[in-house]
């Protein structure tokens, strides 16, 4: 790499009179040159890069997250020094969101070694899907990306625990179901579907037009695209014509806060408006009281008292180590953060443990995810008793399809006010196998997997 | 004295009308070139995969959006739509038709793109300016509309996202996850320099004169027996197709795989700057505008932390993401001040210097 850089200087210096288009070359060389100290990674670390985005539209869901994320794992250093006592290196890339700087991220970060990638983005967790099993790099996109990765016979480097989105949207479907009395009771009632238009608020659509088949209800599609996030008044105008009977919201970033707040405006009834996992604290905070009532699926707790979470504060947060406003810590995608951390974590301590090896490599985390089992004395050993649930991955299921539960905004925090929600396998299930045999046989030349399977540690 | 033209004699019409009259500019041209190969063989796959690549793509549609723009003075912001035309085309060809050569696929989807942009370039007929701009954001919307809602045109996929198959040339592997990024910039190289040259050949030519009179004063080109309808027409085509290659290229050969937003607005606005720094009316401002526009930021991104870190200043970063915004932003601004023509018109004016250095008259 040395040669190279100095080749293109020397070529730089003697055709300094010559054409423009040099410039460019000159700038490559002054890229180049920076990116030496880098790539020399200590011997007996493990990279972790964070994708994460602080800036941008998406910046309000994106900081709690990256800072659960981050403050996870420096506590994991400074507390044992580690995992298996190796250092982790922790890294932030900031992608905005951006498809093209999470591509950006991924191509600086690939030559470090990296572990796993988490891109946080359904748009830049596509593009990435590919290419993992080539450059062994295996993804965790946590309960977003696509639905169909988890099959992990098709998709051995993808994983997407703990649910999917067609997961959750059937947990929502029964939960209103079971709050109608039966799903029975569904027949003849109007759901309204407001969602983000892009890959990620699609990705329901086809499991909620066949629900709506089986179970005789009416939907009504609100899509919202991406610039006009902020400014939803037009489709609650609809909404407010066709007077739904339920309101399900599949949005992300400002999105959710601005959907909540449209939604008091308009007089709709919050106990009927029905979300995804995404909506966070800040989001419903800025609508208050109006916002009582408003329920999301969640699958982990949305407060910080649990042992773990103390830890960060005590390593982490009281040694000015993290970007976190104190009061964040615990809130619930911070939270989701942590989970996030978590299992990479696990997969990482896994990966040792199956391999033997104390610097693991992709490869073996590969592997370490596959084997995850994270059971009550697990996670009660963690520090996180009653945090979550306990989750199991295998070779041919990379997601775990966890039940998850309802949760109510009370004007100034969440409360869980249901039990657990299981998915309807029975109908996702089908859907998911033929959405991933889709994929490969669209995609020719997809490879067959040839990853061995371990048995579980 | 670095450009010296004494005793460069031309004997015949052909070399008193070349491109590049002035065998320095020759030898120049002929060594970047060189370079540029040599690049493939040297460098590593950060700066061809997430630099080279990227910059030559955008270099060809910025030079896509120079002919329309800069040559025949139409304002467009339908460039991220024409190139996402280029991109669908190329998918829907490519998985219709898996056996075609991909490098074929690319160079036809262009076409689709063309003639979409014939469609939408029928009002430059009747209006100028910022109300063409309007015009042209039109093609804009609807066509991310179309990007979203006729499921068609992405094989009915649930998530709405475009993938690149695997494709080979000559037996390599460039297209899809397992082509390697020397192969990749290797063929996108080749690609915008033959294109460049089709371009450059199109601008020195009767089609690019006849541009450039539309641009200059339209009605006294049509005195002077120039057919708007056909040069207005074909400019749209032409500008179009090179936008559309430069979308399928930076599905298949950058990206892999894309959704709908990725030719949103913004992409239109991002190109039209690299335009108007690099410089209106020039393929070597094209270069420039985007070597200025995409590298840059990548640029301040490792420098930055790199000349704070050494002061003991860690610096997150969303902290670099931001200074990289006000910097660029600043930098533009200083362009635009010092040399509101562009950066092409700053190399011209120190190609000039160089030309009577030392003694400068």
């Amino acid at each position: 790499m040395k040669n190279q850089t100095g080749a293109t200087e020397a070529g730089t210096i003697t055709e300094e009179k010559a054409m423009s288009t040099l410039k460019s070359l000159a700038l490559a060389a002054v890229v180049c040159a920076p990116l030496l100290p880098a790539t020399a990674t200590a011997q007996d670390s493990i990279y972790v890069p964070l994708l994460t985005y602080r800036t941008g539209a998406f910046a309000g869901s994106g900081i709690p997250i990256a800072d659960g994320m981050r403050d996870y794992l420096t506590m994991l250093n400074e507390r044992d020094g580690g995992i298996g006592g190796v250092k982790l290196i922790l890294e932030e890339c900031e992608t905005g969101y951006d498809t093209k700087k999470g591509i950006e991220c991924y191509e600086a970060i690939k030559s470090k070694n990296p572990v796993i990638v988490n891109p946080w983005s359904t748009g830049i967790t596509l593009p990435l899907i590919p290419r993992a099993a080539v450059d062994k790099v295996p993804i965790l996109s946590m309960a977003y990306g696509l639905s169909a990765s988890a099959d992990g016979t098709t998709f051995p480097w993808v994983f997407n625990p703990p649910a999917t989105y067609w997961d959750g949207l059937s947990q929502v479907i029964s939960y209103i179901g079971a709050q109608e009395g039966g799903l029975d009771k569904l027949k003849g009632k109007k759901l309204g579907y407001i969602f983000l238009d892009a890959g990620f608020g699609r990705e329901p659509i086809p499991l909620l037009e066949q629900l709506a088949k089986d179970y005789g209800f009416e939907v009504k599609f609100y899509p919202i695209a991406a610039q006009d996030m902020q400014n939803q008044s037009s489709q609650w105008l609809n909404v407010r014509r066709d007077k739904p009977d339920f309101m399900v919201l599949w949005g992300w970033g400002a999105m959710n806060g601005a959907a909540v707040k449209e939604a008091a405006r308009t007089g709709y009834p919050m106990n009927k408006f029905f979300s995804v996992w995404w909506p966070g604290d800040d989001d419903l905070r800025a609508t208050g009281e109006p916002a009582k009532g408003f329920r999301t699926l969640n699958w982990h707790s949305a407060d910080g008292n649990y042992k773990a979470l103390s830890e960060i504060k005590k390593h982490v947060v009281d040694k000015k180590l993290s970007q976190a406003n104190p009061d964040k810590v615990g809130e619930l995608l911070y939270n989701r953060g942590v989970y996030n951390s978590m299992l990479i974590a696990e997969g990482i301590r896994n990966a040792q443990m199956l391999s033997g090896k104390k610097v693991v490599t992709g490869e073996d985390v590969r592997r370490g995810l596959e084997t995850m089992n994270v059971d009550a004395e697990r996670l009660k050993a963690m520090g996180m008793e009653g945090f979550a649930q306990p989750i199991k991955l295998t070779c041919a299921d990379h997601n775990g399809h966890l039940a998850t539960f309802m949760q109510e905004w009370d004007g100034k925090a969440f409360v869980k006010v249901s039990d657990a929600i299981p998915p309807m396998v029975d109908k996702v299930k089908p859907l998911l196998d033929s959405a991933a045999k889709d994929y490969a046989e669209k995609n020719a030349g997809w490879p067959k997997r040839s990853e061995a399977c371990d048995k579980a540690s | 004295m670095f450009y010296r033209e004494a005793g460069q004699f031309k004997t015949s019409y052909t070399a008193d009308m070349a491109i590049f009259p002035l065998r320095e500019d020759r030898i120049g041209l002929a060594v970047i070139i060189v370079c540029a190969y040599a690049l493939a063989l040297t460098g590593n796959s950060f700066l061809l995969q997430a630099v080279m690549i990227p910059f030559l793509i955008f270099s060809l549609a910025a030079i896509g959006l120079n002919l329309l723009t800069g040559y025949t003075g139409l304002l467009s912001l339908g460039t991220g739509a024409f190139m996402g035309v280029g991109a669908y085309a190329c998918y829907k060809l490519t998985t219709l038709f898996p056996g075609l050569n991909i490098v074929l696929c690319i160079l036809a989807s262009g076409f689709f793109a063309a003639a979409i942009g014939v469609v939408f370039g029928l009002p430059s007929l009747r209006i100028k300016g910022f109300y063409l701009a309007v015009a042209t954001l039109a093609a804009q919307f609807f066509l991310q509309w179309c990007f979203i809602r006729v499921p068609w045109l992405v094989n009915y996929n649930v998530s709405g996202a475009i993938e690149a198959p695997l494709r080979t040339l000559f037996g390599i592997p460039i297209v899809g996850a397992t082509a390697t990024p020397e192969t990749r910039y290797l063929v996108v190289l080749t690609m915008v320099i033959g294109l460049t040259w089709v371009a450059s050949n199109l601008v020195h030519g009767r089609v690019g004169r006849a541009w450039m009179a539309v641009r200059d004063m339209d009605i006294a080109a049509e005195l002077i027996g120039i057919r708007l309808l056909r040069t207005k027409l074909l400019a749209f085509a032409v500008s179009s197709y090179f936008c559309g290659v430069a979308g399928a290229l930076l599905v298949f050969l950058w990206y892999g795989g894309a959704e709908y937003d990725v030719f949103n607005i913004n992409q239109s606005f991002f190109i039209l700057f690299m335009v108007i720094i690099g410089g209106l009316g020039s393929l070597i401002g094209s270069f420039m505008g985007a070597a200025l526009i995409f590298i840059m930021p990548i640029v301040l991104g490792m420098v930055v932390p790199a000349v704070l870190n050494p002061f003991g200043l860690g610096v997150s970063a969303a902290t670099i993401e931001h200074l990289r915004f006000m910097i660029v932003g600043a930098l533009i601004i200083f362009f635009l001040i010092v040399e509101p023509h562009g950066l092409a018109r700053l190399w011209q004016i120190g190609k000039q210097k160089l030309r009577v250095w030392p003694f400068p008259y």
